[in-house]
């Protein structure tokens, strides 16, 4: 599976609450509705001018704070394909894993990469492409592989269910 | 080789002899908790079109994030959950107004000394404070769980937190926990199990524990645990109507306690002895500085409420401090207990009849506006001192606020000053 897209890139420590605002939680359940909301209270560019396939570039613990699943779907919703950081707080690396959107650490792709510029990552080969080179990514480990092919654990864990039932 | 908590109740929970940091097990959870986002998880697990979840009796549900619902959507959702739980025969169903969360559940008895307690909430590491391996999880996972009961986790490193001396009269766990924050980092405990020992943490009020495991949510830990004794089993045995001899027996019956020789990632210790109130500044919670460094600030509302700050011995400090004493103009105060138990004890005790007296505003037991979603939203340009655990952008509604976080102390001191306020300063 190959992402490519533009590159948006921020620092450390961006947290649930200006990814998508508290304030949305309960009400706001429309995929479209959600991505224009994402990174409003950080980046209020980006709902509107980000593109399918487009991947986040952070600093060091992306996504700490609340364990809300939408800090994640606003941003698959807004097309986002894949998110490469220096590391991820727990819980959005694990909904970011259960909702089907690749969460790479890779400190090196992280460092080199520059907002605006293109780039590409590649699944299967994990790696990460661009102008200023290639950083290869430790694979995912085979369960969460499973998750990521399915498009996440729900859909995974209906596959799982239904072949119980047989 | 020893083991720590982690190691050693993980490894009991999935049936293995011992685990290492680092393996994914499947786990079994004692509890799930959800609270208002129950009625999201319902329509994702109806998705897998199972007529019944696994195991109601281990669901525990409790609206109290935008309760009473503010909004029609808000109150649909209540509905949508009240109609689930009767639908699933779900016993420990709470309804609003009878407090945050985290709190009732302790309150209830629900946790003990070793469960294993998932919560769709980044602040489930709070059961830690009686000796429970607490851990935040996304929604979709609350509805695996409903489908399946296992959920996979990854073992945990462990770091070891010493906290030694004993500080001045207004500087309480509150100041501990955000001077632990902000001298280790917002992503110092990032997958990691926190273990909090010391002289200092055995000697506090369970009340006060309470804030410790809770706060360390903010510091990205999986779980934070403290050991669980006599003090945690009479805090919740004085919170029980009925409770029975066999519910002290049972109490410490799966007690897990980490090694004298388990290994840990990291160690650190903090002697607190010398300790001023420390406040977090916006909009980061390891932004924290002693008082001193902010006193004077002006500020347009005083917020002590939610599930770190909003016990009775939260309200009793309060209502100290503004005994005879009035809110400053141009300043509201709002107070907003814990749970319908905190609310009635402080009334019993005179402590809300002190607060009204000095102008507070009483709000009822739940979130309040702590993440924004009703009752107390800043407007643009207001800065908030809170005693809650998060002060991100946008927190409490309003992207152009600020917010402060400090003890309970000293947001009553600086609701009647109108500035961030020592509470030794006004005496
Ligand atoms: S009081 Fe605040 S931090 Fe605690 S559970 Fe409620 S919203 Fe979360």
């Amino acid at each position: 599976m190959r992402i490519s897209g533009k590159v948006w890139k921020y620092g450390d420590n961006v947290n649930t609450d200006v990814i998508f605002p508290g304030k949305y939680t309960y009400t706001l359940t429309e995929p479209a509705e959600m991505a224009a909301h994402a990174l409003e209270d950080l980046d209020p560019t980006f709902a509107t001018a980000v593109q399918p396939g487009d991947i986040i570039v952070a600093g060091r613990n992306w996504g700490c704070g609340s364990s809300r699943e939408q800090a994640v779907l606003c941003l698959k919703a807004a097309g986002v394909g894949a998110i490469v950081a220096v590391s991820f707080a727990r819980l959005f690396y694990r909904n970011a894993i259960n909702n089907g959107l690749p969460a790479i650490i890779c400190p090196a792709a992280a460092a080199a990469l520059e907002h605006g510029e293109w780039a590409e990552v590649d699944l299967a080969a994990a790696e990460i492409r661009s102008a200023a080179g290639v950083f290869p990514f430790p694979p995912f480990p085979p369960s969460v592989q499973r998750i990521l092919a399915e498009g996440g654990l729900i859909p995974y864990l209906k596959q799982q269910l239904a072949t119980e039932r047989l | 080789m020893g083991h720590t908590f982690a190691e050693k109740l993980l490894a009991r929970n999935a049936g293995l002899t011992s685990v290492q940091p680092g393996q994914v097990i499947d786990a079994t959870p004692d509890l799930v908790l959800s609270h208002d986002n129950t009625a999201a998880i319902i329509r994702t697990w109806r998705q897998l079109e199972l007529p019944r979840v696994k195991h109601p009796e281990r669901l525990a549900i409790v609206l109290d994030h935008a309760a009473p619902a503010p909004t029609t959507q808000h109150a649909q959702n209540h509905a949508e959950i009240r109609r689930f739980v009767a639908e699933q025969g779900i016993s420990h169903f709470f309804d609003i107004g009878r407090g945050i969360c985290h709190q009732v559940l302790c309150e209830e008895g629900l946790i003990r000394p070793g469960m294993l307690v998932l919560g769709a909430d980044s602040h489930s590491t709070h059961y830690g404070a009686l000796g429970a391996f607490g851990a935040g999880i996304g929604r979709s996972e609350v509805a695996a769980l409903w489908a399946t009961g296992t959920l996979w986790l990854r073992v945990p490193e462990s770091l070891k937190i010493t906290v030694t001396g004993w500080p001045g009269e207004w500087v309480s766990a509150k100041d501990i926990g955000l001077y632990i924050i902000g001298q280790l980092g917002a992503d110092a405990g990032n997958y990691a199990s926190v273990e909090l020992h010391g002289e200092t943490i055995a000697q506090l009020s369970m009340e006060s524990r309470f804030v410790l495991p809770n706060l360390m949510a903010e510091m990205g830990v999986k779980n934070a645990w403290m050991a669980p004794d006599q003090v945690a089993l009479e805090w919740v045995r004085s919170h029980q109507q009925d409770a029975t001899s066999e519910f002290a027996a049972h109490f410490f019956s799966q007690a897990v306690y980490p090694d004298p020789d388990a290994q840990y990632a990291a160690e650190f210790t903090f002697d607190v002895t010398e300790l001023e109130p420390q406040i977090a500044c916006p909009h980061a919670v390891d932004n924290v500085v002693p008082i001193s460094q902010v006193a004077g600030t002006r500020i347009q509302q005083a917020f002590i409420g939610t599930c770190t700050n909003a016990r009775l011995e939260d309200l009793a400090v309060a209502a100290r401090i503004l005994h005879g004493r009035r809110v400053h103009p141009g300043t509201r105060l709002l107070v907003i207990p814990a749970s319908a138990q905190v609310l009635r004890a402080a009334v019993r005790r005179g402590y809300l009849d002190t607060l009204l007296a000095a102008g507070a505003v009483i709000g009822p037991p739940g979130c309040g506006p702590c993440m924004g979603n009703h009752l107390g939203v800043p407007a643009p340009g207001e800065v908030t001192i809170s005693t809650a655990n998060r002060n991100f952008r946008g927190r409490m509604g309003t992207r152009d606020a600020e917010i402060y976080l400090a003890s309970p102390a000293v947001v009553a001191a600086s609701a009647v000053t109108g500035c961030i306020t020592h509470p030794a300063e006004l005496e």
